[in-house]
C-alpha cells in the first residue's frame, strides 16, 4: 500500500464533486465552496503523487484486482503526475476565476449553474486521460472531457456560442471515432489495449501494421491536438466561449492530445519511422499558427492561433526521439499551460475592463489600468521567449537539441522555431502597442467602458488575484526552472526506456519480453480468449484458468 | 480469428455513407452521418472479437475456447452509450440552432470572414512615413531655437536670472 494507490481519487474526488455540485444546482454559493474545496483537494493529492515519483519511479495501480493487462490500470509516473499537478493548479486558478466572475455579474442566468458540474467533469477527465494505462481507458478520459467541454463551450446557448459549438462538436466526435477505429484496429492486430502490453507486442507486427496502427492513433491525436493541418477548428470555436472556459480549453485540451502523442512515439511506437514527417508537421504547425495570429484583431482569435502555433514546439521536441529533445517538450507543455492560461484570463479581463476584446478599438489600457498592464506584459514576453522566462528556457532547450541531432531536417525547423518566435515578439508587441501603449484617442470606435472610469465590478479583486497567481505560477516556472528541467529529463529518460514503465504494469516478465522482443512469442490471435474470469483470485499473468 | 466478412463490409458501408453525409452543410444530415459512422465503428469494434460463441461468464466448467471474446462486447457498450449522449446534445443543438436563425445549416464565422476579406495594407502600421529629416539643420540654429524657447511662455521669468547673466557677459554666439 503506497501512496500512488490512491491515485484513482484524482479522477474520482472531481466526479463526486460534479454529483454534489449537481445536486446544489440553485445555491451557487454552496457550488463555489464545494468545487474550489474539490479542485484544492486533488490538487493536494497530486502534489502528494508527485512527491512520491519524484526523482524515478513507476506505480502501477489496477482497478478492482484485475491485473494487467485484462483489467483497467492507472499508471503514475514523473510524466504524468507533473501533468496531473500543473493541469490541477491551472484549473484551481480559472475556477477562482469564474467563480468571481459569477459573483460579480450576479449569476442572472440560469444555465450558468451547470458551469460548475461539468468544470469538475473535465478535470476528471483530463486527469483520466493523463492516468490511463491503456488505450480504452484514454478514449474514455477523452470523452468525458470532451462531452463536458461541449457543455462549457455552449454555455448560455447564444447564436455565436451555438454556431462554433457545431463545428467543436463535430470535429471532436470525427477525432475520437478516428480513436476508437484506431483501437479496434489494434485490438484485432494485438488482442489487447494495455499500453504496456502494446509495447511488448506491437514491436511483433509486420512493419506496414505498425505504420498504419500508428497513423491511425496520430491522426486521432493529431486533432485534439490542434496539430497543422488538423488544427483549423480551433481558432474557430475557442475565442466565442466565456473567458474562463477559453482558458481552461487552451491550457489542457490541446495538451491531453500532445499528452497522448508522446505516449505513442514513446511507448507504442518508439522506432524514428516517423521522425521527419513529424518534424514537418511541427515546422507547419509553427509557421501557420503564428502568421494567423498576426491576421487577426480579435485578442481571443489571436491567443488561439498562438495556441496552435506554440503546439508545433513541442511535436518538434517529441520528434527528435532524445531525451534533450523530449525534455524540453515536458518542460514546454508545462510552460505553455501556465502562460497560454493566464493570457486568456487577461484577455478577459481586459475585455471587462474595455468593454471590447478587439485590439483596433483598444487604446491607453496601460495608463488606464497598470495592473492589467502588468498581467498582460508578463505572461506575453514569457510566451515569445524572453530571456530570464521558462519561455526562453524551453525553445533553448529546443534549440540545443535539435542542433545536437544535427540533421537538415532538424536544423530547418530549430531555424523556424527562432523566426516564429521572433513573430509571436510581434503578435505579443503588436497588442501591447494597440491596446496598452497607445492614447484612448488613436482606438477605432472605443467602447464607452474604456473612456468611462473603472467600476469596481469591472475587475473583481478575486479575478484579478486568480489571474495574478497564475502569471506567479508562470514566474516560478522560470525560478525553479533548473530541478524541474532534471525532472523533466528524468522523465524522458523514463519513456524512452520503456522498462520502468512496462516492469511496473507487467512486473519482470513483461520487462524480459519487451527486452527480448522475439516475434511470435504467443499467437495474438488466441489471446482475448485466454481470459481468467472474476471469480479467480488475480494472480500474475492469468497462469491460472479454472 | 476469422473476421466476420459480412459485418466489415457492412461496417465499410457505413463509414462511406457516414463520411459522404458529415460533408454537408445541413446539420440534420450532419447528425446522421455522424451516427452512420458510429455505428460503423461499433460494428468494427464488435467484429475485433473474433468468431461468435458461447455468452461469457454465463455457465461454469466452459472452455475457455468456447465462449466469444467479452472485451469488444464492453467497449461497443462504452462507445454506444457515448454516442448516444453526444447524439442527444447534437440534437439540442440543432434544435437551438432552428430557434435563433431558421436554418438547419452550419453557418459561417463573420469574425473569420471579415478577417479574410480585409487588405492586409493597415494605415497605422503600413504608411508611408516621410524621413526623418532632423528638425535643425544646422548646429546654430539649434542654439537660437532653444535660447528661444528658454526666453518664451511661461518658463521665461524661471529663466530670467540666467539671462540676465547672460546678458553681462555678453552675446552667447
Amino acid at each position: 500500500m503506497s501512496l500512488a494507490s490512491l491515485a484513482p481519487l484524482a479522477v474520482v474526488l472531481p466526479i463526486l464533486g460534479a454529483a454534489v455540485t449537481f445536486l446544489l444546482l440553485r445555491q451557487e454559493r454552496a457550488q463555489r465552496i464545494v468545487s474550489v474545496g474539490v479542485l484544492a483537494l486533488t490538487l493536494a493529492l497530486e502534489s502528494a503523487l508527485l512527491a512520491s515519483v519524484w526523482g524515478g519511479g513507476t506505480v502501477a495501480v489496477p482497478i478492482g484486482g484485475w491485473m494487467p493487462p485484462w483489467g483497467i490500470t492507472l499508471v503514475v509516473d514523473q510524466f504524468s503526475s507533473l501533468m496531473l499537478v500543473v493541469s490541477s493548479a491551472v484549473s484551481l486558478a480559472v475556477l477562482v476565476y469564474a467563480a468571481a466572475q459569477g459573483i460579480a455579474d450576479g449569476d442572472k442566468d440560469g444555465p450558468i449553474s451547470v458551469f460548475h458540474p461539468s468544470f469538475l467533469i473535465l478535470v476528471a477527465g483530463v486527469s483520466d486521460a493523463f492516468l490511463a494505462g491503456d488505450l480504452f481507458n484514454l478514449y474514455v478520459g477523452f470523452e468525458m472531457l470532451l462531452t463536458a467541454s461541449y457543455v462549457l463551450l455552449t454555455l448560455g446557448g447564444t447564436t455565436a456560442r451555438i454556431r462554433a459549438g457545431v463545428t467543436y462538436v463535430v470535429v471532436s466526435v470525427v477525432s475520437s471515432l478516428l480513436f476508437l477505429v484506431a483501437i479496434a484496429m489494434v485490438y484485432a492486430a494485438t488482442g489487447t489495449v494495455n499500453m504496456a502490453d502494446l509495447a511488448v507486442k506491437l514491436g511483433q507486427l509486420a512493419p506496414d501494421t505498425q505504420v498504419l496502427l500508428h497513423v491511425m492513433l496520430l491522426i486521432g491525436f493529431g486533432i485534439k491536438a490542434a496539430v497543422f493541418p488538423l488544427s483549423f477548428w480551433l481558432p474557430d470555436s475557442y475565442p466565442t466561449a466565456p473567458a474562463p472556459v477559453t482558458a481552461v480549453f487552451a491550457g489542457l485540451l490541446t495538451k491531453v492530445g500532445v499528452y497522448a502523442f508522446v505516449r505513442t512515439e514513446t511507448l507504442l511506437f518508439p522506432g524514428e519511422l516517423l521522425n521527419v514527417p513529424l518534424m514537418v508537421v511541427a515546422l507547419l504547425t509553427m509557421v501557420v499558427g503564428i502568421l494567423g495570429a498576426l491576421a487577426q484583431t480579435d485578442l481571443k482569435r489571436l491567443l488561439s492561433f498562438t495556441l496552435v502555433s506554440h503546439i508545433g514546439y513541442m511535436v518538434f521536441g517529441l520528434a527528435m526521439s532524445s531525451v534533450i529533445g523530449l525534455a524540453a517538450t515536458v518542460f514546454y507543455v508545462m510552460h505553455h499551460i501556465t502562460v497560454q492560461t493566464s493570457l486568456f484570463l487577461v484577455a478577459g479581463l481586459i475585455e471587462r475592463r474595455a468593454g471590447s476584446a478587439s485590439i483596433d478599438r483598444l487604446g491607453g489600457l496601460a495608463k488606464l489600468s497598470p495592473l492589467l498592464a502588468l498581467l498582460y506584459f508578463i505572461p506575453a514576453m514569457n510566451l515569445a521567449g524572453i530571456p530570464p522566462l521558462s519561455g526562453f528556457l524551453g525553445k533553448l532547450g529546443l534549440v540545443q537539441a535539435g542542433v545536437a541531432l544535427g540533421t537538415p531536417m532538424a536544423l530547418a525547423v530549430v531555424v523556424a522555431g527562432v523566426v516564429v518566435s521572433l513573430l509571436t515578439l510581434l503578435a505579443m508587441a503588436r497588442v501591447w502597442g494597440r491596446a496598452f501603449w497607445r492614447s484612448t484617442d488613436d482606438a477605432e470606435n472605443p467602447d464607452p467602458a474604456l473612456l468611462a472610469p473603472a467600476r469596481a465590478s469591472s475587475m473583481p479583486r478575486a479575478m484579478v488575484g486568480a489571474t495574478a497567481g497564475l502569471v506567479g505560477l508562470g514566474l516560478a516556472l522560470s525560478v525553479f526552472a533548473g530541478p524541474l528541467f532534471q525532472v523533466s529529463q528524468e522523465a524522458a529518460k523514463e519513456m524512452l526506456d520503456r522498462t520502468p514503465y512496462v516492469t511496473a504494469v507487467l512486473g519482470p516478465q513483461g520487462a524480459a519480453l519487451l527486452g527480448a522482443q522475439q516475434p511470435a512469442a504467443q499467437s495474438p490471435a488466441s489471446q482475448p480468449f485466454s481470459q481468467s474470469p472474476a471469480s479467480q483470485p488475480p494472480g500474475p499473468q492469468g497462469t491460472v484458468r479454472p | 480469428m476469422s473476421p466476420n466478412a459480412t459485418l466489415l463490409i457492412i461496417s465499410g458501408v457505413l463509414f462511406a455513407c457516414g463520411i459522404y453525409l458529415l460533408l454537408e452543410r445541413s446539420l440534420t444530415r450532419v447528425l446522421l452521418g455522424l451516427l452512420m459512422l458510429t455505428n460503423g465503428a461499433n460494428l468494427l469494434l464488435l467484429t475485433t472479437g473474433g468468431y461468435s460463441g458461447l455468452a461469457p461468464f454465463f455457465a461454469k466448467g466452459t472452455d475457455a475456447g468456447a465462449y466469444s471474446d467479452p472485451l469488444p462486447q464492453a467497449f461497443v457498450l462504452t462507445s454506444i452509450v457515448i454516442s448516444f449522449a453526444v447524439t442527444a446534445f447534437m440534437l439540442a443543438l440543432i434544435y437551438r440552432t432552428w430557434q435563433l436563425g431558421r436554418a438547419d445549416e452550419v453557418a459561417d464565422d463573420l469574425e473569420d470572414r471579415r478577417v479574410a476579406a480585409q487588405s492586409g495594407w493597415v494605415a497605422e502600421d503600413d504608411a508611408d512615413v516621410p524621413a526623418d529629416l532632423s528638425e535643425f539643420p544646422s548646429v546654430e540654429e539649434a542654439a537660437a531655437a532653444d535660447w528661444e524657447a528658454l526666453h518664451s511662455g511661461p518658463r521665461e521669468k524661471a529663466y530670467a536670472r540666467d539671462a540676465d547673466e547672460t546678458a553681462e557677459e555678453g552675446d552667447p554666439e
